[in-house]
Parts: C-alpha cells; structure tokens; sequence
C-alpha cells in the first residue's frame, strides 16, 4: 500500500542542487495524491499510530511516572531501517483495539483513584483533578469540564473542539449519574478520549503557507507533535502547544526558541534513547536469550542491564559529553552498572555510572558493548555474519542482499575439516562462489569481533587457536576490533546514515531515492559542525523540510523543466 | 433463556437493578442426543492454524503408505496417538511464479493467503483465519486469538490487511488475564449480574464512533482504508461489551481455569517452548470450549526457527544449512531432533483439543485445526511438498486418519477445502499458479 504520509520530495531542490551558488535550502514534501481535506484550508497528509512508548511516556508526562500500565501493543513493522516509519502505515486491528481499551481503563482508574489511607497510597484524583465536585456522588459539569478541557488539549495535542468536550462531559454527567460517582464518570470519559482515532493517531495537517503562494505547510499543531515525537517521544506539553496556540511556532524565531527549549529538557533522554533504540533494532531484546548451558552468566537481567548501557551511553557520550557522533565507535567509555561490571570484570559503584576502559583493553565502542555483540549473534555462539550484518544494515545504511534460496553450508561442518575457529569455518562462505557475493561484506567485518564470544565476553582463543581478528572495512585495514571501531569512525557512510534515519524517524516516512541530495545537506551541516547531535536535530528541525510541503503534481502534469524547477526552488528559498 | 433478550438486560440495568439467573445443571445444557445446546443451538464450529518452522526430511517423514492406516515414519511417529484424528497432506507444491523466493516466507504466506509474496519486507494480506473469522468469529468475544510459543510477539501468522497485524499473545500469564481475567464472564455462573461501567463504556463509545465516523467522510481513499479498520475495531469493541451485557449461553465443556501466577521461563530452549505451548494450549482449548472465540492460531516456532537444544550450539534453523547430511542415515539428525520435537508438540496440541468433552464428543470434534510449515526442505528452501495436516471432523464433515498425496497439485487446494467445508462462498482461492477451485474430495464426508 502505497504511503499517504508526507515525504520530503525533492524534485525541484535536486534540480537546483546542481547549479544553485549558495547551499542549498533543504527539499520541501510534496502533499500525496488522494489526501484528505480537513477543511477549505488544512489537509491532512499523513497518520502514524502512536507507539506503545509514546503511550506510556505521554502518559506518565500527563498523569505522573507512577502510573503503571501493561499495553502490550502490536510491534511495529519495520520499514526503511525503522519501526517509526511502519507506525505511518500501521493499522488498528480488533484485537489492537482491545489493548487500547485495556490501556485507558488502566489509565483512567488510577488518574481518579482517591488512595488508600491506611496503605499510605496517595489519592491521585486530589493532584491530577483540578477542582473538586460540588457532591462526590453527582455530576459536576463545571468541575468535568475543567479536567476533560485541559486533558483533551493535551491527548487531541490542539484545543479540542467545543462540541467533543461537550460531548465528553456529558458523557461523564451520565457515568457519574448512573454509577452515583462523579470520578467514576470522569474515568469513564476518559477513557473513551483515549480511544479517539485523533488521539491514537498523529494526524499530520496542513494549512497554506503564508510565505509561499499557493502552497501549503504543517499547521502550528502538526510541527509541534513532530518536534515533540522526536525530541521527547511523547505528545506536546503545555509549553509547546502554547506556542503552537500563539502563533509562535509559524515564525522562524519562535521555532528557533521552542526547540532550544525542548533540546535543553530532560526529556530529550527519552527520545533519543527511543530513536538509537530503534535505529539499533534493539526491539529484538524483547525475546532474547543465551543457551545457560554455553553462556552461564548471561541472564535475562545481564541482557535487559546490556540495553540499557548502550542508550545510556549513548547518551551521556552524544548528549550529555555533545562528543562527536562517530566518537561513539571509539570511545573507551560506557556506562556501568554493578550487574555488568561482574560481566565486564571491572569494578563498579552502585547505579550507573561512567567507565573509562584502560588503553590496553579490548573493549572499545559501542561494538564491543556487551549488547551490539549478543543480539548480534546466536543463542550459543557467536555470529560474524550477523555482526557484520548489523553493522553494514544499522550503522551504514547499506542493504546485504539475503542469502540465495539454494544453498548449501554443510562444508562448515565437515567433521573431517580442520576448521577451529569461526575465520576457519567461514572461509567456506568466502570461497563458495554462490555465498561470497554477501560474505565478503558480511564476515570480514563481523571477524574481527571473534574475541567476543555469543555473549559478549572476552575470548583469546577459539578451540586453542589464536583469533584473527584483522579484516578490511570498504578499503581501510584493521588489526582487531578496536581498528573496526576507528575504520566505522572514518567510513563516510557513518554520519550519512544517523541523517538519514534521523530525518526517516522524524517525518515518519521512508526516504525516497530521490531525496539523497537532502540527507546530503543535512550531512555537511553535520560535519560542519562537527557531528554534534543536537546540531543535527536542530538542523532537521528547523528546516523547511520539516516543515513545508510541495505542491502535488497535477495527474497530467509534465515534468518541470529545470529552470522552472530552479525557479520555484529559489522563489522557497527566499 | 430465549426469554432473557438482551433488551431485558439492559431495561434491568437502566433501572438500576442487578439481573440475577438461575442456571440449570451442566447435564441440561445438551439435547438428549449431546449434539447440540439445549436451546437447539448446535454446538459451535471452530477453525485454528498450527505452524511449526523448518519443514521436514522427507525420506523420515513421509509416509510409503497412503489413505487410510498409513504408515508413521520416524520423523512422525510422535503422532501415533493422535493419528485417527488427522490427516496428512504431502506432495502439494506452492508456487512463486514471478515473484522471488523469499526463503522461508513464500511458503507459509502462500498456504494462508493464497498469494505468493512480492518482498520480504511486504505483510501477507487477509490470512486465511481472518477470513473464516468473518464468517464464524463475529459472535464470540474475541473474533481471533493467536499465540505463540516461542515468547516472540513478532511471531505472527495472522493479518487483516498488510497494515494491521493480529498480535500473539506471546507471555501465558499475559494469555491467561486476556482470556480469564477481569473482563471474562463464566457462561455456566450460577449467578449473572452486569456491570454498570460495561453500559457507560458503550455509551462512551459511541462518541468516538462518531468522531471516527466523521474523519472517514473527509478521508481521501488511502487514508479512509486504515479509518474504516479503526471504525470497524470500535464496533468490534462494542459487539464485546454487548456480550458483557447479556447473560452467556452456558457452555457445558467450559471449566474454572486457575489463575496463571508463574511465568515459564524465558527463553528459546525447545523444552522451554514447548512448555509454553503446551499451557498456551491448554488455556486456548478452555477459551474455545467457553465460547470466547471461535478462530485460533498458535505458532509452535516462527519460520526461521531459533529453537536451540541444550548442549549443541545451533539452533534450529542454523542447523538445516549447516548440518552435515548424514551418509548413512541420509538425513540431518540434529534437524530431525528438533522437527521431532515440533511433531510432538502438534500431537500434544491435538490431543488436549480432544481431551476436553463437549457434547457426544471432544472439542476437536468440533474443530478443524490447519497445519503447515513454511517449507519443505528448509536446507534449499524448498517450495515443493510443504507437508500440512489437518485435525478434527468439523463437526463430522471430515473424514480423518488420512495421509493424502497431492502429485503436485497446489497446496492452496487444502485451505480453499476447508473454507468450503466451513461455509464459506468462495468460487475459488488464490492467485497465478496457486488458485485453486477443486477441494481434496477424500477428505469429505
């Protein structure tokens, strides 16, 4: 099914690309044929259903942390590199909705729940309510209004139309009546706002952009669920949607402060451990496990702490540190906890804390992290395949083809082959013509992690044999995996990748084949400033990417010639 | 009970009083002759899918004899007990025409949908469950249930559209509190009393109905396609707290399920799988004899198994490339070890499916339960012979004890026979080289 999500087309910024004197500004989205219109004016050109994630943290952002919810909501499906991108095609099944009603009777129930004296639980209906019925056990429209008003602001994530707040507190006047409980009624209206299609999904609206005839841009309220998404994976708080209200976020300064503002919050941690969570496939921990008779000390909690070091680190390194992203592959720094210090054999202080690895040890970047190397391999051993799988599908955006249909690996285990170690065994996927074609962009990469076992842990030897851990990575040689993590640093497709994701996971849409011209925009203004992230999220934030949309083609339309396209181009840019 | 009309219900609940019913005795919820409800409703119809990943070895697996008493080779012989309840199917092909062989996706997306694949990447559209669902889900609480064992919510073999993913519940005790916990009514409790919140939520509903209604009027047709499944999942919702709402029929199979505390263990290992499976089972069976659900699904493995044995350090998938074929044997041993296994846990699903009583027979009599792998010989990946089984009468509509070979024929014959057997008015199914309108005539009473 063909997308209906806005896509950044860069038709007529490509054909200026080439002849423009100054950089060029970033490719505006052409709006899809067969959109909605809301109105005479908006247009809605996309939907992507909320995330189990951006449930539970908008949820907790609204409600408090404390609020506790078993969702279970279906996995996205991967597209583009991204979970977030199958969220714009994602449907809602019968079965989904029952999760969702599930959810917010959860969440209603505990937002009204006047605690428990003698358990010392504390009444949330007394902190999250902001008026107090005239009689407990009767309707209060005026005191309904108060909460459902400000809540639906909040979950439609824009001023709620006048009729469907009416609608809700009428609705809470008959739960209240007919269960002789005004909070009861409350939860119940509640709990159909969280059903809402427009609260379930995040609707993409356009509306005509003043400062180009003709042509159309994201609403106030649209470019502040995107900033908020991606920034904080969650929904717009107040401070957002006031400036989404009061017009300031159609100006470029007011865009400008607001995002500043959302970058310096503590809740950019939850969005950026979202996005590198996706962008690392780190999904697949949900059901990993390690064979406890090969790898004794890897458990469940090993596993879930090794997740959780990676974001963590990746983080304090990018964020916190504002180091250089391609760092990340060589830093001797990660964030340890006293559950994988045992794992790591390195002294820890409770909680999680910074561990500078001395210059001798063999653990060096987010590679050589415990969780890179165990999701990237087998139950029981390690896979150089999959390593190199990962790092050439993950980090540089590259397709390995999959593996021919008719294919034949029982050489690996001959039991007459000398093989003893997995540059042994795999030898027999670089020689066979059949296999080589994606082994030797696979294997060479992935051997040179062979000193860590399926599970992540130090290994000298394979079966008494030494490993060789030396390989080449697109034309740079390395002796071991300390030199992968500098040749990754230094391959160009590293920072073009993190563009390229970012963007994808901000619009929500895969990126076309002919927008590479805008990831490579957005990628010099990365080196340019020297591979900050928050520079390059400000960057796609920021621009008219982001923001605008092209024109749609009429049907009929003949292609632009490149002068006109220049035209229109330069016409945007100014 | 025919007088308890569920507008009584709700004028007892709008008047503010409870409707309290006295039931009859179990041995009065049949007709005399224990093929039907009491009130002349015959007992329910239902349709399930098994899969296991990583196909066979033919030389083990497939029987030299065909029809009836066929012989059960090594690879099946775990199914000895439930032999009379099934039939075997080999030599039916799935074709890719075109389309790449995607490995182990083509097969099993064919024998459900009819349609070979186009990409990987690309979901099957309408599954062959959600298709009979139509027909014979609409009245229970959940049209569909899914499971898997295998721990892995990505597991799924079931979808409405190539947007929307049916789900697997993937955790037993997660399973358990869908299906039994707080929202389950006993259609055999001596005491029927309707809960208040299940009108206000109705009622409630019914404004996001309307604001969903209204989005679909300004939709363009992509848009719509995604708002119209929302519309059609709220009225689903609805449908359920109807049924909330109205005393059940009692089921006279359905029994008290206790609470699931303990979780099995995490993990892949093949006796921690089918543990799984086997409770996952268990609760599914006793959803099916209370009425919860009439279409089920459950995964023993996903097509690219991961399923490991303690001690060899391949999993089961690994395995069926790299294992060495044995000379003499002339087979994968380990890989037999671990579709043994897989055999056994089908003939364990089958035989709690008959363990439960219903009527003047079992649940599975009332069953049918399709099976399939997602390939043959998963070493190349092969398309051809993707061995399938069925299990149960339907009803009575099925012969069973049946090994069937199909020379070729397309697998899809299998799928397009039982919806036919189920009621549904298809003229054929499938696309290309797979469509079919011929059901397997042996296997029709």
């Amino acid at each position: 099914m063909k997308s209906t999500y806005f896509t950044p087309v860069a038709v007529f910024a490509i054909l200026s690309l080439a002849s423009c004197r100054a950089p060029p500004p970033p490719a505006a989205g052409a709006a899809v044929k067969g959109a909605a219109v809301a109105t005479d004016q908006t247009t809605v050109i996309g939907r992507r259903l909320i995330t189990e994630e951006q449930y539970l943290n908008t949820v907790a952002h609204m409600f408090g942390p404390d609020i506790e919810v078993i969702a279970q909501f279906a996995p996205m499906q991967r597209t583009d590199g991204l979970l977030s991108v199958g969220a714009a095609q994602a449907g809602v099944p019968s079965g989904q909705m029952v999760k969702f009603q599930r959810a917010a009777r959860q969440v209603a129930a505990q937002v009204v729940s006047s605690g428990n004296v003698a358990l010392r639980i504390p009444s949330r209906q007394d902190a999250l309510i902001p008026c107090k019925p005239a009689d407990a056990t009767k309707a209060d429209d005026a005191c309904a209004r108060m909460f459902l008003g400000d809540t639906a602001r909040l979950l439609y994530r824009r001023p709620a139309p006048e009729g469907r707040v009416n609608q809700l507190v009428a609705e809470a006047a008959k739960a209240a009546t007919l269960s002789h409980n005004f909070y009861t009624g409350l939860a119940m209206a509640l709990e159909g706002m969280l059903l809402s299609p427009d609260v379930l999904f995040i609707t993409d609206r356009t509306e005509p952009d003043p400062e180009r005839t003709g042509q159309q841009r994201l609403d106030s309220y649209s470019y502040a669920s995107r900033l908020s998404l991606l920034l904080w994976n969650a929904f717009p708080d107040d401070r957002v949607l006031k400036a989404a209200e009061s017009g300031e976020l159609s100006t470029a300064k007011g865009r400008k402060r607001v995002v500043e503002m959302m970058l310096a919050s503590p809740r950019l941690e939850e969005g950026m451990r979202a996005f590198f969570d996706d962008m690392l496939a780190f999904d697949s921990f949900a059901s990993l496990s390690k064979d406890p008779a090969a790898y004794p000390g890897e458990t469940g909690l090993t596993l879930t702490a090794a997740r959780e070091q990676t974001l963590r680190t990746i983080y304090y390194l990018l964020v916190t540190k504002n180091l250089d992203y391609r760092d990340l592959f060589t830093s001797r720094t990660m964030l340890m906890s006293p559950v994988l210090g045992t794992v790591y054999g390195v002294p820890t202080a409770p909680g999680w804390q910074p561990y500078t690895f001395r210059q001798d040890s063999p653990r060096v970047g987010l590679l050589t992290q415990i969780s890179f190397l165990a999701v990237n391999a087998h139950p029981a051993r390690s896979s150089a395949t999959r390593r190199g799988k990962a790092l050439r599908e993950l980090l540089l955006c590259q397709h390995v083809p999959l593996p021919p249909p008719n294919i034949d690996f029982s050489a690996l285990e001959d039991p007459k082959s000398p093989a003893k170690t997995a540059r042994d065994r795999l030898t027999v996927h670089r020689t066979n013509p059949v296999c080589a074609g994606c082994h030797r962009i696979t294997d060479p990469i992935g051997l040179a992690l062979e000193n860590f076992d399926g599970a992540g842990q130090y290994r000298a030897t394979e079966k008494g044999v030494a490993i060789d851990t030396s390989g080449t990575l697109d034309g740079q040689n390395f002796g071991d995996a300390a030199g992968l993590g500098q040749a990754l640093h230094d391959h160009p497709s590293l920072p073009s990748c993190l563009v390229r994701r970012a963007y994808g996971y901000a619009v929500g849409a895969p990126l076309k084949e002919d927008e590479t011209q805008l990831v490579d925009h957005f990628t010099n203004q990365f080196a340019a400033g020297g591979y900050r992230l928050r520079d390059l999220l400000q960057t796609i934030v920021l621009s008219p990417a982001f923001y605008q949309v092209a024109p749609t083609p009429p049907e009929n339309a003949k292609p632009a010639t490149s002068k006109e396209a220049n035209a229109q181009t330069q016409s945007r840019a100014e | 009970m025919k007088n308890l009309s569920r507008r009584r219900v709700l004028r007892g609940i709008l008047n503010g009083t409870a409707v309290n019913v006295s039931l009859p005795l179990l041995n009065l919820f049949l007709n005399g002759n224990g093929n039907a409800m009491a009130n002349g409703e015959s007992i329910p119809l239902r349709f399930g899918t098994w899969i296991w990943g990583l196909g066979m070895n033919d030389v083990i697996f497939t029987p030299k004899k065909t029809g009836a008493n066929f012989d059960l080779p090594e690879e099946i012989a775990s199914l000895a007990p439930v032999q009379k309840h099934i039939n075997l199917f080999t030599r039916f092909n799935t074709y890719k025409d075109a389309a790449p062989l995607m490995c182990h996706h083509t097969g099993w997306v064919i024998l459900r949908t009819g349609m070979a694949p186009s990409l990987q990447q690309v979901r099957p559209g309408e599954t062959i469950d959600v298709t009979v669902a139509k027909k014979i889900g609409s009245t229970t609480r959940f049209p569909i249930i899914s499971a898997t064992a295998t721990g892995d919510v990505r597991h799924s073999y079931s979808y409405e559209s190539e947007n929307s993913v049916n789900a697997p519940e993937f955790s037993p005790v997660g399973f358990y509190r869908n299906l039994f916990g707080p929202d389950y009514q006993d259609p055999n409790a001596a005491e029927f009393k309707p809960d208040t919140n299940v009108m206000v939520r109705k009622s409630v509903l019914s404004g996001v109905l309307d604001e969903t209604k209204s989005l679909q009027r300004a939709a363009g047709a992509e848009d719509r396609a995604r708002l119209d499944e929302y519309f059609s999942s709220l009225r689903d919702l609805e449908r359920q707290f109807d049924l909330q709402l109205t005393k059940p029929e009692p089921r006279a199979a359905c029994r008290r399920v206790d609470e699931l505390k303990g979780e099995p263990s995490a993990g892949i290992d093949t006796t921690q799988v089918a543990q799984r499976h086997k409770v996952m089972t268990q609760l599914m069976a006793m959803a099916l004899a209370c009425d919860q659900t009439r279409v089920f699904n459950m995964s023993y493995a996903g097509e690219t198994a991961a399923t490991t044995k303690a001690g060899y350090d391949k999993p089961h998938h690994t395995a069926t490339h790299e294992e060495v074929t044995d000379p003499v044997l002339g087979y994968q041993p380990e890989v037999s070890w671990f579709t043994r296994r897989a055999m056994e846990s089908w003939a364990e699903f089958v035989t709690i499916l008959a363990s439960v009583k219903e009527g003047d027979g079992t649940l599975l009599d009332h069953s049918l339960v399709y099976a399939m792998s997602d390939i043959s010989y998963a070493k190349i990946h092969s398309l051809d012979n993707i061995p399938m089984f069925t299990a149960g009468t339907a009803g009575g509509r099925l012969k069973t004890g049946l090994h069937i070979q199909g020379s070729g024929d397309p697998g899809t014959r299998l799928g397009y026979t039982l919806m036919k057997v189920l009621g549904l008015d298809i003229p054929s199914w499938g696309t290309l080289s797979n469509t079919t309108s011929k059901e397997i005539s042996e296997i029709l009473v």
